[in-house]
């Protein structure tokens, strides 16, 4: 049973990571958090589905579908809730926190007109695909989730710090008016954050279904606010924060479910957090914050 | 001030329609030889506000009931129907209206058993026999002895299910799931452990999840590796489903029994052949090979054009337990209404045999359903 719930803990683990992944990005480079990610990953996941049950479509073709999706509600969402609210003089951070929250009630709403309320069965054969290792199945599904997470934060990790674009993103989150006057495009690597964000969201939205095979239009929340908990626990911004603090996360919620008690599966996320923002204020990986910044 | 006097014609437009229907059937009725028993039975339901739905169910069975019997003429029944809104407050004047200016033997209803909790005292203290239809909560007929029901609590209907499962199956050991963020699931759960321990049945574990949790595999891991014979899961049908998808997916075969919240063809959409085998209790199964239920399904269809739900049932039958008991004390007396009540015994209705016990509650064996082919059909 270890082994097996291992595995659980891990899958829940990486797809929480992706989710945040997402968050610390956009909060790394904006300051701000943005409510409607989980949204945005939920509309993915529909997305797939239907690209998967309407169209026929193969798993490839669903995942372009949703990486599609995302990055263009990510743009919307930059271009109608972030950017007016950038430009104009005298707005605070919570401004923009707010019209996220705005844009994830309105993407909950849609979904539940468009999509229905309830359960979504997400079939497809790739996630049926097991193999055997002792007396233990695992599905494939489990590690290409595993992977792909892995994968995102590794590139996301080089093309921080190796890119000269992660340079420009570096720059701007530093100091947007400074990265503007030395040539940096600062509306346009905002942009670009918000979208690639927005992009893994999306990857992150069919994992879930092939994972569990259901998607409702409530995933979103719960999900966004693991996602929320996972980088205050892993350190704001940071990139390898967020994937050690979603493997954390979901291997001891997992593991309060096998050898606790199931009732308290939520509430060792939060335990966690406090535990870690009392020993280490800035999260495991934070940084101290730099003067220089807001 | 306009929309009041608009509202006021449509209530007076109403009013002379359920006149006029009256004057029709008793011009009908008043040809059989012995005298009819003459009385007015009231009725306390949701009729508009959220609700609504479950009023409509029960007032179409009611006169659906009413209809037939009228039309037999051995009682002459003049229904008083009032509107609760859903609301104790407004469902109490409802019932004060009836019992004091009505002047009506008997009231059926009203649909909540947060209503049924403020009108039954009343009724109570005034002497009229009053019957709820639709109220599930336990403490009802506690009231007093002038309150009845003819609803089936979910204390009854657990112990049908679990119990016809173990019989089956053998069960020896099982393992219990709810979710412990609803009212609902919590309290089918306690009464699932409260007859699993007096069936003096191993319980291995009890685990909990939330509502709209995505992934039970760390729960279902742990449950299969425990090996139960059974699983008694208490859950609302969208998480059930997915639940009961998980679960056979990764192995965990044994049957599964659900409480009220499983009890619904939507738990077969959502887990479609994962629902195979799924066992749960119902008191109003409308597929039953019975001429009387099929009788009952085929006239509610006709005269209202869908098929009759569980509450549509229990109120057909309310109407028919009442009447009968009515006929039985031969006068329009309250008292003398509620002595006969309280002795109906083995009455053959729709939803089966039914009598009151001692306290005035249910006895009545509940249909035991499994999931089979797609559908729901009697557990043998």
């Amino acid at each position: 049973m270890f082994l097996e719930q291992l595995i659980n803990g891990i899958t829940q683990g990486s797809i929480y990571a992706i989710v945040a992944l997402g968050y610390t990005l956009v909060f790394g480079v904006l300051d701000i958090i943005n409510m409607a990610h989980g949204e945005i990953f939920m509309f993915g996941s529909f997305v797939a589905l239907l690209v998967v049950t309407r169209l026929g479509a193969s798993l490839p073709v669903a995942f372009l579908a949703a990486i599609v999706s995302a990055a263009v509600l990510g743009l919307l969402l930059e271009r109608v809730a972030l950017r007016p609210l950038r430009t104009r003089r005298g707005a605070s951070h919570l401004a923009s926190m707010i019209s996220t929250i705005g844009v994830s009630i309105l993407l909950e709403n849609v979904a539940h007109k468009l999509f229905g309320a309830g359960n979504h069965l997400f079939e497809t054969s790739f996630a049926e695909i097991s193999f055997n290792i002792g007396s233990v199945t695992v599905y494939l599904v489990q590690v290409v989730i595993l992977l792909i997470s892995l994968a995102l934060m590794a590139g996301l990790a080089l093309w921080l710090s190796r890119s000269r674009s992660g340079k420009a993103l570096r720059a701007t989150a530093e100091n947007l008016e400074t990265a503007g006057l030395l040539g940096v495009n600062t509306n346009r690597m905002i942009t670009a954050t918000v979208v690639i964000a927005s992009a893994m969201g999306g990857v992150a939205g069919v994992l879930v279904g092939m994972a569990f095979s259901y998607i409702n239009n409530q995933m979103g929340l719960s999900m966004g606010l693991k996602g929320l908990a996972i980088i205050i626990f892993g350190g704001m911004g940071s990139v390898y924060g967020a994937m050690a603090g979603g493997l954390i996360l979901g291997l001891s919620e997992t593991f309060m479910v096998a050898y606790g008690s199931s009732g308290y599966r939520d509430a060792i996320a939060f335990v966690l957090i406090i535990v870690i923002l009392l020993l280490k204020p800035q999260g495991l990986f934070g940084q101290s914050p730099a003067e220089a910044r807001r | 001030m306009k929309r009041n006097v608009r509202l006021f014609a449509v209530v007076a437009c109403a009013l002379f329609a359920f006149v006029f229907m009256g004057a029709e059937k008793a011009g009908k009725a008043a040809k059989p030889k012995a005298a009819p028993v003459q009385a007015k039975i009231g009725v306390v339901s949701i009729i508009t506000g959220q609700g609504a739905a479950y009023g409509e169910a029960i007032t179409n069975g009611i006169k659906l009931a009413r209809d037939e019997v009228n039309a037999k003429g051995e009682v002459k029944i003049d229904l008083k129907i009032e509107d609760s809104t859903g609301k104790a407050e407004q469902a109490l004047s409802a019932a004060q209206k009836l019992i004091n200016s009505e002047k009506v033997v008997a009231i059926i209803g009203p649909t909540l058993s947060t209503e049924m909790k403020v009108v039954g005292p009343e009724a109570n203290a005034s002497g009229v026999p009053i019957m709820g239809t639709s109220n599930t909560a336990a403490g009802i007929t506690q009231i007093g002895k002038f309150v009845f029901r003819n609803s089936m609590p979910e204390s009854q209907a657990i112990p049908a299910s679990i119990g016809a499962a173990v019989k089956k199956y053998n069960i020896k050991k099982v393992a219990l799931l709810y979710g412990n963020d609803d009212v609902f699931t919590k309290s089918g759960f306690d009464t699932m452990k409260e007859v699993t321990e007096k069936m003096k049945l191993k319980i291995l574990t009890i685990e909990q999840f939330q509502k709209g949790q995505a992934d039970y595999k760390a729960q279902l891991t742990k449950i299969a590796s425990l090996k139960p014979d059974a699983v008694f899961c208490s859950a609302l049908y969208n998480e059930g489903g997915v639940i009961l998808s998980q679960a056979r997916k990764m192995g965990l075969k044994v049957p599964f029994v659900g409480g009220n919240g499983f009890n619904s063809p939507k738990v077969i959409e959502i887990a479609k052949d994962a629902a195979e085998g799924l066992i749960v209790a119902t008191p109003w199964f409308g597929e039953r090979n019975d001429p009387k239920v099929k009788a009952f399904v085929s006239k509610y269809e006709k005269a209202y054009g869908k098929k009759p739900d569980q509450f549509a049932a229990q109120a057909y039958d309310a109407y028919y337990i009442m009447t009968n008991a009515l006929k039985a004390a031969g006068t329009a007396d309250r008292a003398k209404l509620r002595d006969s009540l309280a002795a109906t015994k083995n009455f053959q209705g729709v939803l089966g045999k039914f009598s009151f016990d001692a306290e005035r509650d249910v006895v009545m064996q509940p249909n035991v359903l499994i999931v089979k082919g797609g559908k729901f059909a009697i557990f043998k």
